[in-house]
């Protein structure tokens, strides 16, 4: 069961890795919108996974989009920026039971799974086009990108997690 | 000392965190600094074979477009040589006539970007095949960029949509130069800056490359004025330059080596040493 997840972990990796550079990186909606999927690796990680690990993962993952954008280290900070305030997001989105082992994002309610999606993906984009633009004159630019590519985000991203979640678990 | 270790288990997660995000902040910073060859970049064997691989499918899509760009260019090279001096040199030998200073090699685009504020190119054209950092690149309809970066077989391109890229350009009537920058606003549009409220300017007036810097030949087209302002005060116009090349759709490039490259550039470093 361990050996089940942890596969499941390193084919979503790989997968949403080749998504995101093959195919949403291009995508250039109105000119500059692009959808970022890949932080989904670190939203639906598994709760009760090693945080420490998560952190470094989510480093490794950032990188790897870096380095096909050619974009220095931005995904990486953004992506272990949102690992490490996962715990924090989770706790106000589903209460504290999300402690408890008994909660499973697949399986709770929607209204807060789509608070957390939203969350989690508004720091990502934050952070991203923060380090991206890297200028406080372009402040208006920053924000403008975050909330367009943070729609865009979101929605492809509750569409994925609708198609993918099993039913009856 | 047993505190300091209770300390170092207790904020485990967070000193990760500020370890790698202080990693993921310098190579940021060190992206956006002006001209220093990249960490991490698209020019390696894994991200340049999955874009190799990508680009050998998807470039059948645009094959009509891109032949007749090419053919084109044909037309045009075509025109200059035949109404060009070169035919009254008939029977002599090749390269004894063109001593050429510049080398092309031709490469394929395999990954662009064009929406960022920072915008790249991936070429499948590497050190193997004599590529250098600071070689510039061409497209059949004019500049495209500079190789920021290299490996075996791939380089990175930093491309005139960036916001790092600072290009010697020229007015083809007037020979008045400034600096081609780009200000991340709109794709295919950039700026020429420092051209002096004293220059006569036009709309529609042709920008070429100067033949100053070592990294493109001269004469080599960027543009045209698409429109240009002088705010009453400023020393310097505001221009606006329409590119030729349709960098959302460029695949087929030119790379450029100067052939003395490597010395003008050792004689200017030692000048500028000579004078600090």
């Amino acid at each position: 069961m361990q050996n089940n997840e942890t596969l499941v972990n390193i084919l979503r990796f790989v997968v949403l890795v080749l998504v995101q550079v093959l195919v949403l990186n291009h995508i250039n909606f109105l000119g500059y919108i692009n959808p970022y999927l890949y932080p989904l690796f670190i939203l639906v990680f598994p709760l009760t996974g090693n945080k420490g690990l998560l952190i470094f993962l989510s480093f490794i993952l950032g990188l790897t989009i870096d380095m096909f954008g050619d974009s220095g280290g931005v995904h990486a900070a953004a992506s272990v920026f949102i690992a490490w305030i996962r715990p924090v997001v989770l706790k106000y989105s589903f209460g504290v039971s999300y402690q408890l082992n008994t909660l499973k994002i697949s399986t709770a309610p929607f209204p807060k799974r789509i608070v957390y999606i939203i969350s989690m993906v508004m720091f990502h984009h934050l952070v991203l086009f923060s380090m991206e633009i890297f200028n406080v004159s372009h402040i208006l630019l920053i924000l403008k990108s975050t909330l367009f590519s943070g729609i865009f985000s979101v929605i492809l991203m509750i569409c994925t997690v609708l198609l993918f979640s099993k039913k009856g678990t | 000392m047993q505190r300091i270790i209770l300390f170092f288990v207790r904020f485990r997660n967070f000193l990760l965190f500020a370890f790698l995000f202080a990693i993921s902040f310098a190579l940021t910073v060190n992206s956006h600094s002006f001209h220093t060859s990249k960490m991490v970049s698209s020019a390696n064997f894994l991200s340049g074979g999955i874009f190799g691989i990508k680009s050998s499918i998807t470039d059948y899509f645009d094959l009509k477009t891109q032949n007749e760009l090419l053919t084109q260019e044909n037309t045009r090279l075509r025109t200059l040589l035949s109404n060009s001096d070169i035919i009254t040199m008939k029977g002599m030998i090749d390269s004894v006539v063109l001593d050429s200073n510049f080398k092309f090699v031709p490469a394929r685009v395999i990954n662009n970007s064009y929406s960022k504020t920072k915008n790249n190119l991936t070429l499948n054209r590497g050190w193997s095949d004599s590529i250098k950092v600071d070689m510039g690149v061409l497209s059949s309809q004019g500049v495209v960029g500079m190789v920021n970066s290299v490996s075996k077989n791939y380089a990175s391109v930093q491309s005139v949509l960036n916001t790092n890229s600072q290009i010697v350009a020229k007015f083809k009537k007037s020979n008045q130069f400034g600096y081609l920058k780009w200000d991340a606003k709109k794709a295919n549009i950039v700026q020429l800056t420092e051209i002096p409220r004293i220059a006569t300017i036009a709309v529609g007036d042709t920008i070429v490359t100067d033949g100053k810097s070592t990294i493109f030949p001269p004469d080599i087209l960027i543009g045209t004025v698409k429109n240009f302002d002088r705010n009453d005060g400023a020393d310097y116009y505001h221009i606006d330059i329409q590119l030729f090349t349709d960098m959302t759709s460029v695949k087929h490039v030119y790379l450029v080596s100067h052939r003395d490259a490597a010395e003008i550039k050792e004689l200017e470093n030692s000048v500028d040493d000579a004078e600090q």
